[in-house]
């Protein structure tokens, strides 16, 4: 009897790419992990989605004064809070993407181990929430950017530049997430990476021209911060929203070469340990 | 008929005693001392005392070994097996949580499986966004749940409470409010684990009848676990029994589940036995339905015969047997002996049979013991047997919609009723 089968598992055969037409299936479920995220953090809550805007508002404000006017660090011309601000919507951004996916596996295995759903599902409704988050944050900037036109003597122009926006927010995802999962595979393993994960996000922050700018930076450090593939794509917002700054393109050439290779590897290890980690977790 | 489901050569290994530590730097350490420093690895000795007893053998367990299935589309199937018969796992890799070490599975129509109600239930949302949210994970279109919505929620009976976020529910209602969703997958195959086991009477009535609907009305296929064999077999037609990861009985639910409770060999129905007693010898002590074998198992809905053997060696002819019988702890409810019957028990060997009319017994675990007396000026016991025999009485079929459970009481007897005219 021949039949065609709507899926194959085979201990042999492994597929090694995830089945994208099975992910597709289950789309309103990235949608549903999405809302869930919005409504159950901000429930019971007093100031609702406000807390979206004090995070960055205060750490702004904490970064103008120790890094704008302690430390006298450099900001491109740009006022110091949109300097600061610009840095940590972005860095936010990251950071977000790639603890949540790092941790996925931890998080989520009393789901895991109950039903199955493409366990991808979990990474795009991830970069989603992150994506939408970053989005309302961007209102804050955009009213602060706005303020600072009309109060204080700051002159946008608007270029085409900001078509790049979108393009270096998604390399920014790409390398988040090829990070994460790469490192939700070993958490399997090694729950103690969990812990890493936490102040190496911090340190790796201080490697990021998040606080400082990279024109601001002595060419002798300069040279190592030019290996953070993260560097010139948060060097590259600024540019591109402000005109501030430096924008190489061999730099966003070299985050998008390592952005795809990480993805890639970190799509491999994922789809390798999704299968059977319950057997080892 | 075609295959919903086609399995072949499916096997799961896991590694015992494999020494995992489970942190980074311990591997680490594990991986300089051993590697770089040729060291012996310091975490073997740590296991070594525990795992002599492993180490025999390769220290690998067949969780699930070569089975080969072929489920048709329609069809439900009860999984029989003891604890680590397997079944779990088998049901896991068939859900695709866990994979094959070897072999194939291929599924025709989507799976829902539901190992557990209510996965990824959140406790801040309200019963109507929970619904969605478990209802896409387990793998229902967000129109499919739409459509079904009102259905779900009035088959839960919470409608009351469908905009409270679920932390605030009892227990009882976040299991219906969950079951319900369940019940209302469409998916083409049902896995089903041991959840029906929930909710009080008459919600678990509903479940069985929706679960018997959707595989006699709607024509889906529906693979079944549980422990309650009255459940199974009021909804399967097909089982398979599992031992130690091999299928070792495939076929008809009555057949199979007569297998399984035939294997237990501490409940086997008889017992061969030799009394060390000057007077009085038993041979053989057994118990089985009238028209049956000793080995098969017992129901309580025919009559049960129970036989004795023996060696009557002292010279008393009026001698009877007086029976006691127990439940599973030790608590005597039955008493009966053969008084009535003078010349059942002979001189030398002998065998006696006692009947129990059908539908005596409740189904339950009981035992008995057995004296053997003579009544002369005194009454003199010349022998007697404690817990002579396990006797394990099965439930009789019942039908969707009656009760599922175990009555309560040793006897359920039906007795003379007459209408009293004045």
């Amino acid at each position: 009897m021949n039949q065609e089968w709507d899926s194959v598992v085979n201990a042999k055969k492994k597929n090694i790419w995830p089945d994208l037409k099975e992910v597709w299936n289950f789309r309103d479920l990235v949608f549903l992990f999405v809302k869930r995220d919005f409504v159950s953090i901000y429930k019971q809550t007093l100031l609702g989605p406000i807390w979206l805007f004090i995070q960055p508002l205060t750490t702004t404000f904490i970064y103008v004064f120790i890094f704008g006017n302690l430390a006298n660090l450099g900001t491109d011309g740009l006022p110091k809070p949109l300097f600061y601000l610009t840095g940590i919507v972005s860095w936010t951004f990251f950071s977000e993407v790639f603890t949540k996916s790092s941790g996925i596996f931890l998080a989520n295995s009393h789901i895991f181990t109950k039903v199955y759903f493409p366990r991808l599902i979990i990474i795009i409704s991830v970069f989603f929430s992150s994506l939408i988050r970053m989005g309302i944050q961007l209102l804050l900037l955009i009213s602060l950017m706005i303020y600072f036109i009309l109060n204080q003597d700051f002159h946008f122009n608007l270029t085409w530049h900001l078509l790049f926006l979108p393009i270096i927010v998604f390399l920014i995802a790409l390398i988040g997430i090829g990070l994460g999962m790469i490192v939700s595979s070993l958490t399997i393993k090694y729950r103690d990476l969990n812990n890493l994960i936490q102040f190496g996000v911090q340190l790796l922050m201080y490697a990021t021209p998040v606080v400082y700018s990279m024109a601001s930076m002595p060419s002798k450090y300069k040279k190592f911060i030019l290996y953070n593939p993260l560097a010139p794509l948060i060097e590259g917002i600024r540019f591109c929203s402000f005109g501030a700054g430096e924008l190489s393109f061999s730099g966003l050439l070299f985050s998008l070469t390592f952005g795809v290779i990480i993805f890639l590897t970190g799509l491999l290890a994922f789809k390798i340990s999704e299968s059977d980690f319950i057997d080892n977790i | 008929m075609s295959i919903a489901i086609k399995i072949e050569n499916l096997s799961k290994l896991y590694k015992l005693g494999s020494v995992n530590s489970g942190s980074l730097s311990m591997d680490l350490q594990r991986w300089y001392t051993t590697k770089i420093l040729k060291n012996e690895d310091p975490y073997l000795k740590l296991g070594e005392e525990n795992d002599r007893k492993i180490k025999s053998n390769s220290g690998i367990v067949y969780s699930l070994r070569d089975i080969n299935l072929e489920i048709e589309q329609g069809s439900s199937l009860a999984i029989i097996g003891r604890n680590g018969a397997g079944k779990s796992t088998l049901l896991k890799v068939l859900s695709r949580i866990t994979s094959p070490t070897t072999g194939s599975i291929k599924v025709k129509g989507r799976i829902a499986s539901l190992l557990e109600v209510g996965t990824g239930f959140h406790p801040d949302l309200t019963g109507r966004e929970n619904i969605f949210i478990n209802g896409a994970i387990l793998g229902m279109r967000k129109h499919e749940i739409q459509r079904n919505l009102d259905e779900i929620i009035s088959f839960s009976g919470v409608e009351k409470y469908i905009d409270t976020p679920v932390k605030r529910y009892s227990s009882g209602m976040y299991v219906r409010l969950a079951f319900s969703v369940a019940a209302h997958l469409e998916s083409e195959i049902l896995i089903v684990d041991e959840v029906l086991a929930v909710g009080d009477f008459d919600f678990q009535k509903k479940c069985l009848e929706k679960m018997n609907q959707i595989q006699k009305l709607d024509g889906r296929t529906v693979i079944f676990v549980s422990h309650n064999v009255i459940s199974l077999k009021a909804l399967c037609s097909k089982a398979i029994l599992l031992e130690k990861g091999n299928i070792v009985s495939e076929g008809n639910i009555d057949l199979v589940i007569n297998n399984y409770l035939g294997t237990k060999d501490s409940e086997k129905n008889y017992n061969k036995v030799k009394i060390e007693n000057s007077n009085f010898d038993f041979l053989f002590i057994g118990a089985k339905n009238e028209d049956k074998n000793f080995q098969d198992p017992i129901e309580r809905v025919k009559p049960i015969l129970l036989e004795i053997e023996y060696n009557n060696k002292s010279n008393l002819e009026d001698v009877y047997f007086n029976i006691k019988f127990k439940d599973e702890e030790g608590r005597f409810f039955l008493l009966t002996h053969s008084i009535g019957s003078p010349k059942l028990i002979s001189l030398g060997k002998g065998r006696a049979q006692m009947r129990i009319p059908k539908g005596f017994f409740n189904d339950g675990i009981y035992s008995f013991d057995i004296w053997v007396q003579h009544k002369g000026n005194t009454v003199q016991t010349l022998a007697k047997i404690e817990s002579a025999l396990t006797l394990k009485i099965l439930p009789e079929q019942r039908d969707l919609g009656a009760w599922m459970g175990k009555e309560q009481g040793y006897i359920w007897h039906n007795l003379e009723w007459r209408k009293i005219v004045d």
